[in-house]
C-alpha cells in the first residue's frame, strides 16, 4: 500500500503527472511553480514511463509544442504561473479551436504585469472567461489542498481527453509552496493506443488527419462555433463539482475555492463559536461554474461572503447564481497578500451581517 | 509516308508516360496565383514522399501565411500551427513519435519574423525533423507588406518607398544563421525558378528528408522564391527579378553537408 508522503504542491503535481502517464511535460521556468520542472528533471521521467521533458525556449514554444504532441494523440502538460500563463493564451485558443486535450497548471501570483511571486487568486477571469480570443471555455480545477494538487492531474486529463477541450488546475503560490501529506496513485502505463483523430502518419486504411481550427467559410465556422457550445453546455450540465461545509443550516455562507477556502474553513469555525450560522461553499469546478447549486441555497441564506485572493472576479459568478435573491459581497486582498481568518469574520459581520 | 507521331490514346498507356501527378497530392486545386514558387516546392515535397514511401509515417506541419492551406494538398497527416511556432509543434510531434518523420513548412514571416526564436532554438536543440523554408522576401498571404528579408531598397505596401535600412532596419539572412549552429546537420539553399532549379532543390529536399533517419540534425532547406502578386510582375518578369536580385543576396546552394 502506497504511504503518505510530505510534498510541496507543486512536487506533488510532478509526481502525479509521471504517475497518470503523462506523455510529455513542456515548460518554462517561473516562480512560485519552478519545483514542478525540477522535481520532473531530478526524478527522471523517461526512465521511469518514457515520458518526454523538456525545458522550452519560452511559454509561447511551451504551449506549442503542447499543440504538437496534443495533435499526434499524447498526454501533453505544462506548468507556469500568471505571466507565463498570460503568454499561452494564444495557443490555448488555438488548442480549444483545434479541440485538443491538454493539460494546464497556473500557480497563480500576484499581478498585474510582472506584479509579485506571491501567491493571488487574480486569474479567475483569464482562466473562467476565455484569456484567448474567441468564443471558447477552459475547464478549471481550483484545487485547496496537495493532495487536490496530485489528484487533479489524473482528473484533469479524463476531462480533457473525455471533451477533447484544454483543462487546467488553477492554484496559487500557497498550495504550490506549501507542503502537506499526499498518497499518490499507482502508476498508470502511459497509453499505447492513439485516438483516432491524432496525427501519426496517414495508413491507407484512413482517410488523412489534420489539426487545425482554421476555416475561413463563416457558415462552416459557425457550425463549427455552434458544435463548440453544445460541448461547452454538456460540460455544464455534467461535470460541475464542489464541496459544501456545513451547510445544512447555514444562514451565512462563504463561497471560496483553493487557498482562501482553507482560511475561510477557520473564519467559519471562529464566526460559529460567535452563534453565527456560516457554511462554506467550495467550488470545485471554477468553470463549469456551481451556478445552480449556489441558486438552490439562496432560500436559506441571509448573505453571502465572496472570499478570494483578488479585487472580486469570483464575486460575480456568485452574484449570477443568486439573481438578485440574496445581498452578495466580495472580500479579498491583492497583490499577494493572504487574508487571515479573523479579517474575514470582520467582514462578515460589518459587510454582511451587518451592512 | 510513316507517322512517328503519337495519338492521344497511345500518349495516356501507361508505359508511354514520363511525368504525372504525385499521388501525395491530393486534387484540391492549389489556390496559389500562377507562377508561384509555393505550388513547385509543394509538389516536390510530394513527390519526395511519395519516392521514399514515407506517406504512412509522415508528419508535415503547415504554417500562417500563403501556405496556410498545405494540408488541402497534401494526402498525409498534417498539423496548422499559430503563426511561426511550427518548429515547436514539430520537436514535440516528433520527441514523442520519434520514429515518425516530421517537417515544417514556414514563409520568411513565419520562421524569420515571428517564429524566429523558435526556429533557432530547435535548429539549435537539433530537433530531428526537417525544416523548409520559403523565402520570397515578401508577406503574400496579408497582401505585399515588407517581410524580414525583404531586400533594401525594396518596394512593398509597408515600404512604398523601398526598404531603407535606417528606418527599416537590415534584411535578415536566417539560413546563415541556422548554418551556424551546431544543431543542424544539413543545409542548403535552392530555388525553384529553372528546371535545373526545380531538380537541385528535389535533391536537397530529398536529402533532408532522409537524413532525418540518422538522427544528427536539424535539416534545414531554405527555398528562394518570387511572389508575381505581391512584387506586382508577371511570373516570367518575377523570376528573372529574382535571379537578378534576390540571388545574389542570398546565394544558391549546400551550406553544411555532413562529413563523409
Amino acid at each position: 500500500m502506497e504511504e503518505f508522503v510530505l510534498m510541496k504542491g507543486n512536487e506533488a503535481i510532478a509526481e502525479a503527472a509521471i504517475r497518470a502517464g503523462t506523455d510529455g511535460y513542456f515548460g518554462y521556468p517561473i516562480t512560485p511553480q519552478s519545483e514542478v520542472i525540477e522535481y520532473l528533471a531530478a526524478a527522471k521521467p523517461h526512465e521511469r514511463t518514457g515520458m518526454v521533458l523538456l525545458q522550452a525556449e519560452s511559454e509561447v514554444a511551451a504551449i506549442n509544442m503542447l499543440y504538437g504532441g496534443a495533435g499526434a494523440g499524447k498526454k501533453v502538460m505544462t506548468s507556469s504561473s500568471s505571466p507565463g500563463i498570460s503568454l499561452m493564451q494564444e495557443g490555448i485558443s488555438y488548442m480549444a479551436g483545434s479541440e485538443l486535450p491538454c493539460l494546464l497548471v497556473n500557480v497563480v501570483r500576484g499581478g498585474p504585469g510582472l506584479g509579485t511571486i506571491q501567491p493571488s487568486q487574480s486569474d479567475y477571469f483569464q482562466s473562467t472567461k476565455g484569456g484567448g480570443h474567441g468564443d471558447y471555455r477552459l475547464i478549471t480545477l481550483a484545487p485547496a489542498s496537495v493532495q487536490e494538487m496530485a489528484d487533479f492531474v489524473s482528473l484533469g486529463y479524463d476531462l480533457a481527453f473525455k471533451y477533447r477541450n484544454p483543462a487546467m488546475i488553477l492554484s496559487d503560490g500557497a498550495i504550490g509552496q506549501m507542503m502537506e501529506k499526499v498518497k499518490f496513485k499507482p502508476q498508470q502505463p502511459r497509453s499505447k493506443k492513439s485516438p483516432d483523430w491524432a496525427t501519426t502518419g496517414k495508413t491507407p486504411d484512413r482517410e488523412r488527419n489534420i489539426i487545425t481550427s482554421l476555416d475561413l467559410d463563416p457558415a462552416r465556422q459557425e457550425r463549427f462555433n455552434e458544435k463548440l457550445q453544445a460541448k461547452y453546455k454538456k460540460i455544464c450540465e455534467k461535470e460541475v463539482r464542489y464541496e459544501k461545509i456545513q451547510c445544512d443550516d447555514a444562514e451565512y455562507l462563504f463561497v471560496a475555492y483553493g487557498t482562501s477556502s482553507r482560511i475561510c474553513q477557520k473564519s467559519m469555525q471562529m464566526a460559529r463559536e460567535e452563534g453565527i450560522k456560516v457554511g462554506l461553499f467550495r467550488p470545485i469546478t471554477l468553470w463549469p461554474f456551481p451556478y445552480n447549486e449556489i441558486r438552490m441555497m439562496s432560500g436559506q441564506l441571509k448573505g453571502i461572503l465572496s472570499v478570494e485572493m483578488s479585487a472580486g472576479q469570483m464575486v460575480e459568478d456568485v452574484k449570477l447564481a443568486v439573481e438578485g435573491k440574496v445581498k452578495v459581497k466580495h472580500y479579498g486582498r491583492m497583490g499577494g497578500i493572504i487574508p487571515t481568518p479573523d479579517e474575514i469574520v470582520e467582514n462578515l459581520k460589518q459587510n454582511i451581517i451587518g451592512g | 509516308m510513316a507517322d512517328d507521331t503519337i495519338s492521344t490514346k497511345e500518349l495516356i498507356k501507361e508505359e508511354n508516360l514520363v511525368y504525372k501527378k504525385s499521388k501525395i497530392l491530393t486534387d484540391n486545386e492549389f489556390h496559389y496565383c500562377p507562377g508561384c514558387g509555393h505550388s513547385t516546392t509543394h509538389r516536390i515535397i510530394a513527390e519526395v514522399i511519395e519516392e521514399m514511401g514515407i506517406q504512412s509515417k509522415t508528419i508535415g506541419i503547415a504554417p500562417v501565411g500563403c501556405s496556410v492551406f498545405m494540408y488541402n494538398y497534401m494526402d498525409i497527416d498534417m498539423q496548422e500551427a499559430a503563426h511561426g511556432r511550427a518548429p515547436a509543434l514539430a520537436t514535440a510531434i516528433k520527441r514523442l513519435l520519434p520514429e515518425k518523420v516530421v517537417f515544417t513548412y514556414q514563409g520568411d514571416g513565419d520562421l524569420a519574423a515571428i517564429g524566429t526564436a523558435e526556429t533557432i532554438h530547435a535548429c539549435n536543440r537539433g530537433e530531428n525533423i526537417t525544416m523548409i523554408f520559403i523565402n520570397n522576401g515578401i508577406y503574400g498571404m496579408t497582401g505585399g507588406q515588407m517581410a524580414p528579408t525583404t531586400l533594401v531598397g525594396m518596394k512593398t505596401s509597408t515600404t512604398p518607398y523601398g526598404r531603407e535600412v535606417s528606418l527599416m532596419g537590415n534584411p535578415i539572412k536566417m539560413t546563415d544563421l541556422i548554418v551556424n549552429l551546431p544543431g543542424t546537420y544539413f543545409v542548403s539553399r535552392q530555388s525553384v525558378h529553372t528546371p535545373g532549379n526545380v531538380r537541385k532543390t528535389k535533391k536537397a529536399i530529398r536529402k533532408a528528408f532522409e537524413y532525418q533517419a540518422l538522427n544528427k540534425g536539424t535539416c534545414f532547406v531554405e527555398v528562394v522564391s518570387n511572389c508575381p502578386s505581391g512584387w506586382k510582375m508577371t511570373p516570367v518578369e518575377s523570376n528573372k527579378w529574382m535571379a537578378e536580385n534576390m540571388l545574389p543576396f542570398y546565394p544558391l546552394g549546400d551550406m553544411k553537408v555532413p562529413e563523409k
